[in-house]
This record gives C-alpha cells, sequence and structure tokens, in this order.
C-alpha cells in the first residue's frame, strides 16, 4: 500500500490539509453530536423532574474544580507535545506525552474516589434521574479519556522510532491529531464540569 | 513524491524502500482481511444481500401468518420448536420478534450496507479516479464492525425470550422490559460504529483523493450522492447511539432515562426511580431514523441517475438542479423527524412546524425525481436489465413518495398512523425503490468487478417477476390501511370488525410476497453462474463516460494503469462533432 | 531554507507563548465559574453565567489549543454544519416537550 494514498504526511493544494486533519474533524462532529444527544437527555430529565439536586448539593465541588484544572493542563501539556515535534526537540515530547497521559490518570483517580464515594452513599445511577445522567455522562467521558490516553501513551512510546525511521512529518501530524481528539475531551468536561457540579 | 505516504503501519514505519514490490498476498490478507477497496465493497455487498434474503425469509413466515392466523406453517413449523411456534402455530411473542428484526435487519443490516458499504465503497475511489479509500484499514474495520454487528443480531434469536419484539423503533417503556432488547441495544452500537467509521472514510476520500481535474461540478451524480449520504450518517447516528446506551442502562443499570414514574407492569408497580420520558426514546430515535431514510434512498437514486444517463445516451436534465436539491435535501432531513410523533401529543405549534418542514422537504424530492423523468426525453433508450430496474424505480419511488404527503400532514395522518398505509408507503420507497435501484447496479457493476456480464434473459425473468411481486405485496396495504387495519397486529386484524372486508388483502399480499421470493432465483442462478460463464467483456462494455470504466474489468490494486485526469463533466453523451456517441470524462479533446 | 527554519521555529515559539496566556486564560475563568457557583443564584441565572463562561473557555481551547483560529475552510464548513444540527437536537426536542398538549 506504500505511497498509493497522497496526503497523508503533506496537504492536498486546494484544500490544504492533509486526510488525517480532516478525518479526525469528522470524528470529532460525530462525537460533537453524540455528546449532545446526552446534553438534551439532560435537559429534558431536569424540565421534568419533580426534584432535581442543585450541584453542590450533588457533587464534591473542589475535587470537581481540582479535576477541571487538571484537564486543562494536560491541553497544554499535548498542545505543548506538538510544539516540541515542530521544535524538532524529541526528548520535550517525549516528556510532554508522558506528562499528559499522566495527567489523564489523575483525573480518573479523581474520578474513581468521587465514583466510590457515591457508591458508598448508596448513590447509584438507579437513584435518580440526575444520578443516571451524571454517571451515564462522566462515565462515558471517562471512557474517552482512557481513548486518549492509549493514543496518546502509544505516541509516547513509539514516536523515537518514528523520529528514527525519518517519518517526522507523519509523527506531527498524528500528534497533532491526537492532541484534537484529547482537547475534544477536555471540552466536553468544560460544560461537563458546570453542568453538573454548579448549577 | 512522499516516499513514506502509507496508512496506520502496522510493522516499523520506513522499513519499506519506496517503490519496493509487495509479495503476492496469502488468501487471508487478499480476501478476509482485505483493505482494498473492491475487496471490501464486494464482501459488505455479498454480506447485505445474505441479510436481506434472511429478512425476506422472517418475512415470509410472517405473511404465512397474516394470510392463514393460527394455522401451524407449512415446512418450518415443526423445526421452530415449541417457544416460538408450538404445534408449529406462530407465537404472538414470535411475530413480533420476526416483525422487529424484519425492519432492522433489511434496514440496517441489508439496505445500508449494500447502498453505501457495497456500491459506496466499490464506485466512489473508481469514479473520482482514485487509488483507494483514504484510510484503507479503517474501511477494513467499518466492516468488521458491520459483521459483528449483524452477528449479535442473528444470536440474539437463540437468547432467553428471544430476539427484540417491540418493533424496528424499539420505543420505551416497552423496550426497556420487554426481551431481547439489551443484545439489539449492543448490535446497533456496533452497527452505528461501522457507519460512522464509513462515513469518515467516504468524505475524506472524496474531498481529498479525486483526481486532478475532477471538481465537485465534475462529479457523477452517484458520487454526490454518496456525499450527502456520509454526511447524514457521520450527524445522525450518534443520537441513536446515545439512545441506545442509555436503553442498555435503563435495562441493565437500573436507570430510569425512558421510564415514567408510576409505571406499572403487570399490576405491579415497576421499582424504578422513575422520572424519565418515553418521548425522548421517540425523539433521539426519529433523530436518526429521519436522516436514516435518506441514506437508504439517496444511493439508491445515484445508481439509478448513472444507468440511466447511460441508457439514454444522453447528459442527464438538470443535473445541477438535482444536486442543489440533494443538498437540500440534506440539510432538511435534519429538522422533519417529529412528523413519526404527530400522534404523541405535540402541541399545535411545533405539530405546525414539523408538517411544514415535512412539505418543504418532498419539493427536492420531486425535483430529482423529475429530472430523472425527464432526462429518459429524446434519449436512444436501451432497453437492458440494469435500465428496467432503473426505469421501474421511477414509478415505484413515485408511489412511495406521494403517499408519504398525506402522512405528513397532521389532519390526514390522524386515520392513518400506524396502520398498513404506513407500510405500503414506506416499502414502495425502499422495496420496488432502493432495491430495484440496487438490482440495477448490480446489473450494471457486475462486469466492471468480475470481468463478465449477468446474463440478460435471466436478467429479464428477475425484473417482470420482481415487479408483479413487489406491487403485489405492497399495493393492497393501502386499501387495509384507509380501512383502519394496524399494523404490527398477531392476527392482521381477524379480531376487528372493520378489518373483516379487507382481510383478503392480506393473502393477496402473502402469494405476492411468495412469488416474489420465487422471482429472486432466476437472479441467483443468474449471480453465480455468469461468474464463470457470463459473457467476457473489456473495460467499458456499457460505453460509458464515467471514470470507473477506464480501469480494467476487474480493476487491480491501486485501480488504474497511471492516475487519471478529468478533462470534462460526467455526461458527455451524444456529443456534437465525435465519432462516438459519448465521450469519457479522461479524454482531453 | 535556514530562512524558512527560522521564521517556523519562531512561528512556534509565538504560539507556544500563546498557549501559556490561554492557559492561565482557563484556570481564571475556571476559578470565577466555580466562585460564582457559591453565590448560590437561582437556576436560570446560574445556568447563563455558566454557560457564558463555559463557551467562552471552549472557544480559546477551538481557536488556540485546537489551531481552528487559523484553520482552512473545509474544517468550518464541517463544523458549521454540525453547530447547527446540535442546536437542532438541543432545542427541537426541549420545545416539543414543552408544547405539549395537557388534558
Amino acid at each position: 500500500m506504500e505511497g498509493l494514498i497522497p496526503y497523508i504526511t503533506e496537504p492536498r493544494e486546494d484544500t490544504g490539509l492533509t486526510n488525517g486533519k480532516i478525518g479526525i474533524w469528522l470524528f470529532l462532529a460525530s462525537e460533537i453530536m453524540l455528546f449532545g444527544a446526552f446534553f438534551a437527555t439532560y435537559i429534558v430529565m431536569r424540565l421534568g423532574a419533580d426534584v432535581w439536586p442543585r450541584g453542590w448539593e450533588a457533587q464534591n465541588v473542589p475535587l470537581g474544580t481540582v479535576n477541571t484544572a487538571v484537564l486543562i493542563t494536560s491541553s497544554v501539556t499535548m498542545v505543548m507535545a506538538w510544539a516540541s515535534l515542530e521544535r524538532a526537540d524529541l526528548k520535550k515530547f517525549q516528556m510532554f506525552a508522558a506528562a499528559t497521559v499522566a495527567l489523564g490518570f489523575v483525573f480518573l483517580v479523581i474520578k474513581y474516589i468521587e465514583y466510590t464515594g457515591h457508591f458508598h452513599e448508596n448513590m447509584w445511577p438507579r437513584t435518580s434521574t440526575y444520578l443516571a445522567v451524571y454517571f451515564t455522562m462522566t462515565g462515558l467521558h471517562a471512557l474517552h479519556v482512557i481513548l486518549g490516553m492509549s493514543v496518546n501513551g502509544y505516541f509516547w512510546l513509539a514516536g523515537p522510532s518514528y523520529w528514527a525511521a525519518g517519518d517526522r512529518q507523519l509523527l506531527i501530524n498524528r500528534v497533532e491529531n491526537a492532541g484534537l481528539f484529547w482537547h475534544f475531551v477536555n471540552i466536553v468536561w468544560i460544560f461537563l464540569f458546570p453542568v453538573l457540579y454548579l448549577l | 513524491m512522499e516516499a513514506h505516504g502509507k496508512g496506520m503501519p502496522a510493522h516499523a514505519p520506513g522499513a519499506h524502500a519506496p517503490g519496493a514490490h509487495h509479495e503476492e498476498l496469502g488468501f487471508w490478507r487478499k480476501y478476509v482481511f482485505s483493505t482494498d477497496h473492491k475487496t471490501i465493497g464486494i464482501q459488505y455487498t455479498v454480506t447485505g444481500l445474505l441479510f436481506l434474503f434472511f429478512g425476506f425469509t422472517l418475512m415470509m413466515m410472517m405473511r404465512w401468518q397474516l394470510a392463514y392466523p393460527g394455522q401451524p406453517i407449512p415446512l418450518v413449523g415443526a423445526l421452530l420448536g415449541d417457544s416460538r411456534a408450538p404445534g408449529g402455530v406462530m407465537l404472538p411473542e414470535f411475530y413480533n420478534q420476526l416483525g422487529a428484526m424484519h425492519g432492522t435487519i433489511m434496514v440496517f443490516l441489508g439496505v445500508v450496507p449494500i447502498g453505501v458499504g457495497g456500491f459506496g465503497n466499490f464506485v466512489l475511489p473508481l469514479q473520482i479516479g482514485a487509488a483507494d479509500m483514504a484510510f484503507p484499514r479503517i474501511n477494513m474495520m467499518s466492516y468488521q464492525f458491520f459483521v459483528l454487528g449483524g452477528l449479535v443480531m442473528l444470536v440474539s434469536f437463540f437468547l432467553p425470550g428471544g430476539a427484540a419484539q417491540s418493533g424496528w423503533t424499539s420505543y420505551s417503556p416497552l423496550a426497556d422490559i420487554n426481551p431481547g432488547q439489551t443484545a439489539w441495544g449492543v448490535g446497533m452500537v456496533l452497527i452505528i460504529t461501522s457507519s460512522l467509521l464509513g462515513a469518515i472514510n467516504f468524505l475524506t476520500t472524496t474531498i481529498q483523493l479525486r483526481a486532478k481535474g475532477m471538481s465537485f461540478w465534475r462529479f457523477p451524480f452517484f458520487v454526490w450522492a454518496q456525499f450527502v449520504t456520509a454526511f447524514l450518517l457521520l450527524l445522525a447516528f450518534p443520537p441513536l447511539e446515545a439512545a441506545a446506551v442509555m436503553q442498555i442502562m435503563d435495562r441493565v443499570a437500573g436507570t430510569s432515562f425512558f421510564l415514567p414514574s408510576g409505571l406499572v407492569v403487570s399490576g405491579q408497580l415497576l421499582p424504578h426511580s422513575g422520572g424519565g420520558n418515553p418521548l425522548l426514546w421517540q425523539h433521539l430515535f426519529w433523530f436518526l431514523a429521519h436522516p436514516e431514510v435518506y441514506v437508504l434512498i439517496l444511493p439508491a437514486m445515484g445508481i439509478v441517475a448513472e444507468v440511466i444517463a447511460n441508457n439514454t445516451r444522453k447528459p442527464l436534465w438538470g443535473y445541477e438542479p438535482m444536486v442543489y436539491s440533494l443538498l437540500f435535501l440534506g440539510f432538511m432531513s435534519f429538522v422533519v423527524w417529529a412528523h413519526h410523533m404527530f400522534m404523541t401529543g405535540m402541541g399545535n405549534a411545533m405539530a405546525t412546524f414539523f408538517q411544514t418542514t415535512t412539505m418543504i422537504i418532498s419539493v427536492p424530492s420531486v425535483v430529482i425525481l423529475s429530472a430523472l423523468f425527464l432526462s429518459l426525453w429524446g434519449g436512444s433508450i436501451r432497453f437492458n436489465t440494469p435500465m428496467l430496474f432503473a426505469l421501474a424505480f421511477l414509478p415505484m419511488f413515485g408511489i412511495g413518495g406521494l403517499t408519504g404527503l398525506p402522512l405528513g400532514l397532521i389532519s390526514s395522518d390522524i386515520h392513518l398512523h400506524d396502520t398498513y398505509y404506513v407500510i405500503g408507503h414506506f416499502h414502495y420507497v425502499v422495496a420496488p425503490g432502493t432495491i430495484f435501484a440496487f438490482f440495477a447496479g448490480i446489473y450494471y457493476w457486475f462486469p466492471k468487478a468480475t470481468g463478465r456480464k449477468l446474463n440478460e434473459a435471466l436478467g429479464r425473468i428477475h425484473f417482470w417477476g420482481s415487479f408483479i411481486g413487489m406491487n403485489g405485496v405492497f399495493m393492497p396495504m393501502f386499501w387495509l390501511g384507509l380501512a383502519g387495519v394496524s399494523r404490527r397486529l398477531y392476527d392482521g386484524g381477524v379480531s376487528y370488525a372493520h378489518a373483516q372486508d379487507v382481510l383478503w388483502l392480506h393473502t393477496l399480499s402473502s402469494y405476492s410476497a411468495w412469488f416474489l421470493g420465487l422471482a429472486q432465483l432466476p437472479f441467483i442462478i443468474n449471480f453465480f453462474w455468469s461468474l464463470r460463464g457470463g459473457e467476457a467483456v473489456d473495460r467499458n462494455p456499457w460505453h460509458s463516460t464515467t471514470v470507473e470504466w477506464q480501469a480494467a474489468s476487474p480493476p487491480p490494486h491501486g485501480n488504474f494503469d497511471h492516475a487519471p485526469v478529468v478533462y470534462r463533466g460526467p455526461y458527455d453523451y451524444s456529443a456534437p462533432g465525435h465519432a462516438e456517441d459519448f465521450v469519457p470524462q479522461t479524454q482531453e479533446a | 531554507m535556514e530562512n524558512h527554519a527560522a521564521n517556523h521555529a519562531a512561528d512556534i515559539d509565538r504560539q507556544v507563548r500563546g498557549y501559556m496566556v490561554v492557559f492561565v486564560a482557563l484556570l481564571a475563568m475556571t476559578a470565577v465559574t466555580v466562585g460564582v457557583s457559591y453565590l448560590h443564584l437561582e437556576v436560570h441565572h446560574a445556568v447563563e453565567v455558566a454557560l457564558v463562561i463555559a463557551c467562552f473557555k471552549a472557544s480559546l481551547v477551538l481557536l488556540f489549543f485546537m489551531h481552528l483560529i487559523s484553520e482552512r475552510h473545509v474544517i468550518f464548513v464541517i463544523l458549521a454544519f454540525t453547530a447547527a444540527f446540535f442546536l437542532v437536537l438541543m432545542i427541537l426536542p426541549i420545545l416539543t416537550n414543552l408544547d405539549h398538549i395537557r388534558l
């Protein structure tokens, strides 16, 4: 299949884009619709509920705030990982890629603490529609965090072999596209956090 | 030229020097785990046809129950077992399974995989002059997800309680508590994943991999149709995926997304938190399922356009209005869905909104259909088998479309909703509509895929048998519906006074359905026989203008001898000043 | 050739400085939105404030981290249609629910 498919490393002249860049944005478009359905569900559930807790009554706001800061920072390390590759600094890239994965891990640990805390207080998805929405949306979001961590982890480990083989532009493009996915996961949380914790 | 321009490396990148020769791929890599769009297209088509025939079999059993309610099913009755048909007489629960799975399988495992996965995959890269899809490995994965989803759906028949039995629409709250739905939901998630991956591939490929000179306004109409279809799949499927996840949560985790408070089942109050909304399921389902019907018809229109242009030896009439109509149709399809929900207690404002958008969306459909009809005027029509199916598509889709209008108007929908009229309407569009277009496409592109033509005599028998059969099955349903006979009735309406005079129409439909099944035998025989014994053809047996006919039949890996360059529009037929009555898009002077 | 490489490096450096500014802005707005929540505003006011801040934060991530500010036409077309249908999905089911016949 070598050489058969153009515009993987270099962009096509008239669109100015590589295939992967378009592909990842199309994927994100579908994800926007996926999470959109859940946000619409949230609104319908809340409007139809007799009682609906205020965010701070049901959630640990400081813990959620920390997690928000964690994800925001991980977006910075992610984009710095890409920038390091653009500056041909492989070592910096590996550091930032590892940091991004580590911050994702911290996010999941905090989520785990929150979930088990809820379960200990007998708060389960079946307990109320608020909790159903909370667990389903944060659960789906967490699955996306895991997916992002896996992809970033792969590039952290495989990056050097791309570099050594001279596939630098390919790695730069793929890390940029992986970054787009990661930033999207951050954006979902930017909306999810106030909706579930602060309203 | 990039030395390492390849997809995801399975090995260390750069291990192959540029231009290095591939060893011949083994059987498994070539035929089972292929990343070549042509092989994947054939896989999708064959698998889709198998599912289509299976779904048809389910329906043939239903038709027995409708023609002879309470009678033991001949031949298969004994095989079904006591849990489904004790003494060979179908249980109501099994009838419901047949109904729900017939719909699910035909729509999601038959028509879409053939129309998009099959025809789209095989033809689109060739028609735009590309070597393959932009993401060949993702293409393979999308086929695999489709097969996985299909297997889950098939296996669900053997789970305790049987397969899903709440209609293909799986409305809550019934679907939250009925058997078979969890498997249905899991199957749907896998199928949706397949479609999303495919849509990403189609859109990227169309934008990025078209040949030099292939501008958007030189696309064959088929390419435009696939392009809009891919957008519909990309943006409309995710909400159904979300809904399926939530319905699974309701069933497995005890949530109440779609379960209202105070729900009583078999005399017992359901121990759920309540507070959920069954209508939310309907909104999320139809948000997909309405664009889905355009996913079902657009590839078909694309196929019919190609076959008509080719067999009238004339350019399509109104190509530009047709394209604009496609784009407008795609956009509008996202804002009409609640016309499936007119009977749910909507207020006047929203009902009027959806009625209005529904009336508006009929316009582009009419433009496209009219343009196709007008394209026949003054043509030198060749009545080969693909053309027979393409021509029949036109009035059949016309009937399907026109019978949709009383459903889109609220006042008449009150009477017709959930009756056999609806079943007649949508089957006309999708059965003698889309499936006829698929037959046209198979007869038309079989030579490109195999290097041989299908037999014309068998093709004609297949056509006439199918045409008579289709109309025999579905035309009576309009009368049944107008008389008020509800759909999804196990006894077909036997216990209702208002149905007594029209029950004989069920028998007519049933015999037509069995005849329709027999009429497919010439096609099946033709298909397999022609693979070896069909008339051998060269690159362009139909003398077509579009780019896929410049490749060998079948095309090799990479498709073209050298990258095609496009110099003209897609339908340069009977152009003055040329020796031949067609000028290929790749011909310069 | 060296000029091109030098320009490229300077480009990236400028972008990185921008990322740091965005980082600080995002953290600051997070602090604001959490702080406002402690005011325990009425729900519809709380929603307005939170949504505005969240949209602003999301825009920063989109424009700068995701490079939308310098992205190509094709991407904008994809996102524009997505945004339109996203809004349809948010608004129409709720409007339909609210417009329900009450017996």
